[in-house]
């Protein structure tokens, strides 16, 4: 039953490769002194990274549902912890992604930071490696290690180049996910103590009782739901995001988040699939609630980081939203989301940052009126704004359409609020727009973007039409993994129903 | 040959009792890294031999040749460590050094004692050389004397509880060797005679790893002794300690529940006292001490289920605790220029001052917090296994609570090191401490990813 690894038929580990080449990236550095080397030095060891998961997308195989190109070594004999690395179609692309973003925040980091920018650049490229590890591992135990290990080195970005509340935000965050992920740590013993080994595949699709499941469940949903960050557990969320370099933010946004719902659908539903229908009405008003609480937050922020950070909690409630709702368009709407707000909310990231080295402030009211001072700005800003709340043909309309089809599917009244919550995203990031475009008559002398920072936007400004349009690529290259999923779910369902 | 590295470590003692009586002296240092050198090699030897010595009161096997190597590893991290005239008089330093030498000895004598006799005098040849390098510290201030006092009446109280113990023990078994209790203590290990007979013994041991409630002395100790003395204190004579719970509970594992559950509501309080005092401290040495009392209840949890995987996770808690703590240590004798003591605001802008120290402290401060991929984590995942096994679930998520809960001020650590830089002045390393920095921050990554051969070897000790 459970699924199988199929091993790497490339000529080289390449998931390995992939994982660990940033590391090779913080060797060189460190024998590098100058700036500017430094700087480029980590561009290409991250452009290098992302031809690498290029070439691991087209290999990729969509017409299976097993784990592919996967690499098994022994390291811990003693308790049965393996080095296993293999990606399915829900992880090829969130280590394509890690890959496309991690050379963005590079560049976006070219001018922003001035001091230490070497120690900066190692923690950039720990993050990389740490973050694909996450998504590559299929031993409890490595990913444990990825998972935890991607803290230091986003603690040190918040906690050394953070902003002026960076003591408080970077503790905060630090201690409120490890508070979480200790929780992770007891049930994959317990796992382990059941399975007798740490393997993820071996623990998936099994039959395990209710009651175990329930505490299973529970101990990674704590984990999970801090990370997403769900509704209660939001509020490091914030302070975090506006605290953070821009690089930080983005690497926030657009990889960090997605582990928690990353966690829920390898993790919560293959493992504990019972205790999560038991659970789901719950995550889905848990959701819910975040979706319509984020978006009023919104309305009333006036800072632009802290809104945008807000607005996170409103879309990661549509990923759980889809992941609790057990259809597969649920499932593809939720991947298509976490792609897509990886995207979006990135580039709006990547574009506070860059009017924030101008005008040195997050404040709307000093950054509005910039329609006739720095057009391309705008016109960007525009793009990704309408994007972050669904506009019909850009991506985001795609993902949140699937999840809507699902969520009405088995409930009407949950669809409806959901709708609410839709129009309210609709309310706040029109406001944001108008205020950047048109908030103030004074003219100021600004720059407009540089050729470093279109180049920054441009490659997601790309994908948000291309999601937007024309989403078939990506929703087929996880659509036989996520059948598959419903499929073995189904399976366990009946399982319990004899 | 068997008792080789034994006979290194008395030689130095005598060597440096020697020198301490010379007019012109020669390099102390240098003959004391020679020796220490010499003696981890062949330390590193003697894990092959196997004997019985004295009549059957000494045992040399691979639990005590591992945990002698151990020792003599620190030991010898330590006389490499202390190379500043601040801490220690320089009149003195010979008999420093002596002293040094001969607690170690009482600690590698320890871990072969298999009788209890044995045990009692390995444990006070260890513990009078500490009571007397307690006070040695340049400029005399109250604090290092109130230290030393301490340290001497709740050592000797301890030790007097033990004995105490012994008399039962012999009282019940009619004898002192090990061998000879275990199966007449079997009979009898249910019963409160026993337990409490196996307790008292043991509380000498918890004192020495300053588990709650045998704690008191270890914050004031720590924090009066001289910096170098606080580093021996806090690791080797816990090793040492660790061995001899571990070989005594031994003694108890016929099934006897009575003696597990104790010790599981030793570890829960240690480890919620060491961490919530932990929290509002304002010096560094108090910090680790606190810390130090916490890890007592985290390195419980590997000896609770009085089982052999779970004695193998405690020895290798054991060996990333004395690196990380050394490697704390180390920086801040490197930070305190005259030997003083350090507050945590005092490491403001230490990333500035040296990046390595800062890196070092780093490192050591995210495996005392058991974050991956130091050796704190692995560890820590050892001891969570075995206790989980052996049935402590209660015990296990109350380790996980507490790893959340020290992290806030392992973190001020770090924090203060890399978060404010005012007043900056650069601290210089000679390349013999940058190398020591480099050793402690690999040996605890290593720990951390490469647990396999060391913990093989500990399985093997029994």
């Amino acid at each position: 039953m459970s699924p199988q690894l199929i091993m790497n038929p490339l000529g080289f580990p390449i998931l390995s490769t992939v994982t660990f080449l940033p590391l090779l990236g913080v060797a060189v550095i460190l024998l590098l002194k100058k700036e500017e080397p430094i700087k480029v030095t980590a561009l290409i060891a991250t452009l290098i990274n992302f031809i690498f998961s290029l070439v691991l997308f087209f290999n990729f195989d969509p017409k299976t549902p097993l784990f592919q190109f996967g690499e098994r070594i022994g390291w811990i004999p003693a308790y049965n912890i393996n080095y296993v690395l293999g990606v399915d179609g829900i992880t090829v692309m969130l280590v394509a992604l890690t890959a496309l973003i991690s050379p963005l925040c590079v560049l976006c980091s070219w001018r922003a930071i001035e001091k230490r920018v070497k120690e900066f650049m190692i923690c950039l490229l720990l993050m990389e490696t740490a973050m694909i590890g996450v998504f590559c591992a299929l031993d409890f135990i490595l990913f444990y290690l990825f998972w935890e290990a991607m803290l230091i080195p986003m603690y040190l970005l918040i906690a050394v180049w953070g902003g002026p509340q960076k003591d408080y935000a970077s503790l905060k965050f630090f201690i409120y996910t490890l508070f979480g992920s200790v929780f992770l740590l007891v049930a994959i013993i317990a796992l382990y103590l059941t399975n007798g080994t740490f393997g993820i595949m071996e623990a998936m699709f099994k039959k395990y009782p209710f009651n175990f499941q329930i505490w299973i469940f529970l101990a990674f949903t704590i984990a999970f739901a801090i990370k997403v960050p769900m509704f209660p557990f939001h509020t490091w969320l914030p302070a975090a995001h506006t605290e953070a370099p821009t690089a930080g933010s983005v690497f926030l946004a657009s990889i960090l988040l997605k582990m928690g719902a990353y966690g829920f659908l390898r993790f919560c539903l293959p493992i504990t699939y019972e205790a999560s229908l038991y659970f789901a009405p719950f995550m889905v008003v848990l959701s819910i609630i975040a979706i319509i609480y984020g978006g009023f937050v919104c309305l009333g922020q006036t800072d632009m980081k802290k809104l945008i950070a807000y607005s996170s909690v409103a879309h990661m409630g549509f990923v759980t939203l889809g992941i609790f709702t057990f259809t597969i368009y649920g499932f593809q709407g939720a991947m298509l989301q976490i792609l897509n707000h990886g995207i979006t909310t990135g580039a709006l990231f990547l574009m506070v940052g860059i009017i924030y080295e101008r005008t040195h402030s997050r404040e709307i009211y000093d950054n509005a009126g910039l329609g006739k001072i720095t057009p391309i700005y705008v016109g960007f800003f525009t793009l990704f704004s309408l994007s972050s709340f669904a506009f019909p043909g850009t991506n985001n309309f795609i993902g949140e359409l699937y999840v809507l089809i699902s969520t009405f599917i088995k409930s009407k009244l949950a669809g409806f609020f959901t709708i609410v919550g839709a129009v309210v995203a609709a309310a706040y990031m029109l406001r944001l727009l108008k205020q950047i475009a048109w908030g103030r008559e004074d003219k100021r002398p600004l720059a407009d973007m540089n050729v470093r920072e279109v180049l920054t936007l441009l490659p997601l400004a790309l994908f948000v039409f291309w999601v937007g349009l024309f989403p078939k690529p990506f929703l087929s290259l996880m659509q036989i993994t996520l059948m598959h999923l419903e499929v073995q779910l189904k399976n366990l369902s009946q399982l319990g129903v004899m | 040959m068997a008792l080789l590295p034994e006979i290194t470590v008395f030689l130095f003692s005598l060597l440096f009792l020697v020198f301490s009586l010379l007019k012109n002296r020669p390099s102390l240092y240098l003959w004391a890294r020679g020796l220490v050198l010499l003696g981890i090699f062949l330390a590193a030897l003697g894990t092959a031999v196997k004997g019985n010595f004295f009549a059957g009161a000494y045992r040399v096997d691979l639990f005590s040749q591992v945990f002698k190597f151990l020792i003599m590893v620190g030991f010898a991290l330590v006389i490499f460590m202390f190379e500043s005239e601040e801490e220690v008089e320089g009149e003195f330093l010979a008999e420093y050094f002596m002293f040094l030498g001969f607690s170690t000895l009482g600690l590698m004598m320890l871990v072969s004692s298999v009788e209890l006799i044995s045990i009692a005098i390995s444990l006070e040849i260890s513990s009078f050389s500490l009571y007397a390098i307690v006070p040695l510290r340049r400029a005399q201030t109250r604090g290092q004397l109130e230290a030393s006092v301490k340290y001497l009446f709740f050592g000797a109280m301890a030790t007097g509880v033990m004995l105490y113990g012994i008399g039962y023990i012999y009282g019940i078994t009619h004898s002192t060797f090990l061998v000879n209790i275990i199966p007449h203590l079997i009979r009898y290990i249910s019963q409160p005679l026993a337990v409490f007979a196996v307790f008292l013994i043991l509380a000498a041991f918890f004192f020495k790893l300053s588990l709650f409630p045998f704690h008191f002395w270890a914050p004031d100790v720590y924090e009066g002794a001289a910096n170098s003395t606080a580093a021996f204190i806090a690791t080797l004579p816990k090793v040492a300690a660790a061995a001899l719970v571990i070989r005594i509970s031994m003694l108890a594992s016929a099934g006897a529940k009575e003696v597990a559950i104790v010790l599981s509501i030793f570890a829960a309080l240690s480890m919620f006292f060491g961490n919530l005092v932990g929290l509002v401290q304002k010096d560094i040495k108090r910090l680790l001490a606190y810390s130090g009392i916490a890890h007592a209840g985290y390195l419980l949890m590997g000896i609770l289920p009085l089982s052999e995987e779970g004695a193998a996770a405690a020895i290798y808690y054991m060996a990333v605790y004395l690196f990380m703590n050394l490697a704390c240590f180390y920086v801040l004798l490197l930070v305190a220029k005259r030997g003083e003591n350090v507050a945590i605001d005092g490491l403001s802008g230490l990333a500035k001052k040296s990046p390595l120290l800062a890196f070092t402290l780093a490192t050591a401060a995210f495996s005392l917090a058991g974050i991956p991929p130091t050796g704190g984590f692995t560890g820590k995942l050892f001891l969570f296994v075995s206790a989980f096994k052996g049935g402590y679930l209660g015990v296990v998520i109350i380790g996980a609570i507490n790893t959340a809960i020290a992290l806030f001020y392992y973190l001020n650590l770090v924090r203060m090191s890399y978060a404010r830089e005012e007043n900056a002045t650069t601290i210089t390393l000679s390349s013999h401490q940058k190398l020591l920095c480099y050793i402690f921050s690999v040996l605890i990554i290593y720990l951390g990813v490469m647990p396999f051969g060391l913990l093989n070897l500990f399985k093997r000790a029994f």
